[in-house]
């Protein structure tokens, strides 16, 4: 069977799944529809936090980035994975003992107000919205490139399963549905992995192959070093940003990753605090597993596609080459004219062009696997790229009918507040979908800034509020608004004011647009230390409701107000 | 629910004091071994991996795993000591 057949099977098979679950699982109060009932067991809230996380280009483009940007690519490595030792030790089991369903609940609680809240919701509401406009733009993608249809079809088709699955079942069909979205994308991402590693050294786990050694003997590291320093790259292993950037974007992306929404929430699902504690540890586990394969896809993939191209006759080159190059993903151009292709760092005389998405969704043909493999990891990004595209539609609908609504309509019956929730969750859909069809330019750009305003804006108010109860209203709406309007105004000053102007030597002490949510994030909690020492204490109900969170006992399932 | 307050800082004090050790170790492994001291480390070698770039694509992610089963089991520990478990 060709691949497009395979494709179709298997795309279809676990859309069925998914479908499946949805109606199974169908969401029937509010509580259900928020945070799954608060029954969740760890193992699968780990799971689905784990598919909630990886999106679609952690399935895709993070191998790729890796591929040409070697130890650079680090930081995405540790950034997106060190943020969850913050979210298990720092922030899970608190938020959990606390019991209420979101993140702008928590604010607007411990500062007794509801400005803070607001301030809180809009941030939510910003980040998730950049977040999932490019998401759909994701699932387009990858619905178009293997289904052979136009993007916009992708996205309509993409929209829909999303929209019957999140409006219908809430975060109850969301949680199961991630679950089987997990073993989808993990399955589809180690096969090809673990084929082409023993391949090219012989062993079968990836995450040894990386360190291993190639038939000639030599470590495949050393080699490729040598063999793009050949050619006038930078080495593998070593570094090319400045160490102080490297630092700052780590930094803003695990503090970012701990304070997202969409991630938080998920640990108001389980039914203890020690359960939320742990599910964050199976999360990681899960998490880690892809991303310690992903350097080693990228290091393979881009030593296979300089071997197999790299001075070759045009006329023999693989034919996998010939495939890509129709979707434009490889590009050749002979420019001396010699029949050869020369791979070289100087863009006057290279030849070759490879989109760094290749590295994924090539590697199966460059390993010369079966079809089947191809429309495997065809439905593994579908998966990864539907699973994170739900969790983040749910955290806008929530936060629409029940931080906005509720908060100021506190009289509306459950079975009101859950319409209102569906409504808004089909609205979000809807939006998303049109910015999935329409991307506007700064969609894509704004997507990675989305940790660097997290960061910025909901960490600090949020440890402070559970480490310490002299902070009050005052500090956390100053402390979140500074941090979120100087990062913003970086980020815009750089990205749109004088994008010619975005480099290195510009950049205050080094530190790039990406990096600066860091330093936003250091100006978020001075303002509001500041500024709590200046105002009086938070009232005594108040710093009673911040003991009780810190010790685990009496911890009810979720509950309404 | 009526807790004795003085076991009560006890308690918060020693939850600090885990958490000061692991976020220690948090940073030394990633921050330190795979950012701040990566081109000393990349003079030895585990493998076919230099050590620096070893931690910052896969030790530093296998260390964040390891840190939170720690904390897992010490908090479950703290929790029983301090009789404030749930049921």
């Amino acid at each position: 069977m060709d691949i497009l057949t395979w494709t179709y099977i298997l795309v279809g098979l676990s859309f069925t799944l998914y479908i499946g679950i949805a109606i199974w699982t169908r969401a029937g109060s509010t509580k259900e529809f928020y945070v799954a009932g608060g029954g969740v067991s760890p193992l699968a809230n780990g799971m689905a936090t784990a598919a909630d996380w990886m999106s679609a280009a952690s399935f895709i483009s993070m191998a790729g980035i890796i591929s040409f940007a070697g130890y650079d690519g680090s930081v995405y490595l540790m950034g997106w994975t060190g943020g969850y030792v913050l979210l298990a030790l720092l922030l899970a089991p608190y938020l959990r003992k606390f019991g209420k369903f979101t993140v702008p609940d928590f604010v607007g609680d411990r500062y007794y107000s509801n400005t803070a809240k607001v301030v809180a919701v809009i941030c939510a509401l910003f980040i998730s919205f950049t977040y999932v406009a490019g998401q759909m733009r994701g699932v387009g993608i990858v619905f178009s490139r293997y289904l052979e249809v136009p993007i916009e079809w992708g996205v309509v088709i993409g929209m829909c399963i999303v929209f019957f699955y999140a409006v219908l079942g809430g975060m109850k069909g969301i949680t199961y549905t991630q679950v089987a979205q997990y073993c989808v994308l993990i399955f589809a991402y180690m096969v090809p992995a673990i084929f082409v590693s023993m391949q090219l050294t012989g062993n079968p786990i990836p995450q040894l192959g990386l360190g291993g050694e190639l038939a000639d003997g030599t470590a495949l590291l050393d080699k490729l070093d040598g063999v793009l320093g050949e050619l006038g790259f930078a080495e593998y292993t070593a570094g090319r940003k400045g160490m102080m950037d490297i630092f700052m974007i780590t930094l803003a992306l695990m503090v970012g990753t701990a304070g997202l929404p969409h991630v938080i929430v998920r640990f108001f699902t389980v039914p203890k605090v020690k359960d939320a504690r742990l599910s964050a540890g199976y999360a990681l586990v899960f998490i880690a597993i892809l991303y310690t394969t992903a350097p080693a896809i990228a290091a393979f993939g881009i030593y296979n596609a300089i071997n197999s191209t790299s001075e070759k006759e045009i006329s023999t080159l693989p034919v996998w080459v010939s495939n890509w190059q129709k979707t434009n993903l490889i590009a050749v151009d002979d420019k001396n004219g010699d029949g050869k292709i020369q791979y070289v760092a100087d863009p006057a005389t290279n030849e070759l062009t490879i989109d760094r998405d290749i590295m994924v969704l090539a590697s199966p043909e460059i390993a010369e696997l079966p079809n089947w493999v191809v429309g495997l990891v065809a439905a593994g990004a579908m998966a990864a790229a539907l699973s994170t595209a739900a969790g983040l539609l749910l955290v806008i609908s929530t936060s629409v009918s029940r931080d906005l609504f509720k908060t100021f309509r506190p009289d509306i019956s459950e079975k009101k507040e859950l319409r209102i929730a569906r409504i808004a969750a089909a609205g979000a859909v809807l939006l998303a979908g049109y910015f999935g069809v329409n991307p506007p330019g700064f969609v894509a750009q704004v997507v990675a800034f989305a940790f660097g305003l997290a960061a910025a804006s909901f960490f600090p108010v949020i440890i402070m509020g559970i480490f310490s109860s002299r902070i009050n209203k005052e500090g956390a709406i100053a402390g979140m608004i500074s941090g979120l309007i100087f990062t913003l105004a970086y980020i815009i000053y750089f990205k749109f004011i004088a994008p010619e102007l975005n480099t290195a030597d510009n950049w205050w002490s080094g530190v790039s647009p990406e990096g600066i949510g860091s330093i936003g994030m250091f100006i978020n909690f001075l303002v509001c230390i500041v500024v709590s020492k200046f105002t009086p204490a938070p009232p005594q109900e108040v710093q009673d409701m911040i003991q009780e969170i810190r010790i685990p006992r009496g911890a009810g399932k979720a509950i309404d107000h | 629910m009526a807790q004795d307050p003085g076991k009560m800082k006890a308690y918060w004090k020693k939850n600090l004091k885990t958490l000061f050790i692991l976020l220690f170790i948090w940073f030394l492994v990633s921050f330190g071994f795979g950012i701040l001291w990566v081109d000393e480390l990349n003079n030895i070698r585990l493998g076919g991996y230099k050590l620096g770039f070893w931690f910052a694509q896969q030790g530093s992610i296998y260390s964040f795993v390891v840190l939170i089963f720690i904390y897992v089991y010490r908090m479950n520990k703290l929790d029983k000591e301090f009789d404030v478990n749930e049921e």
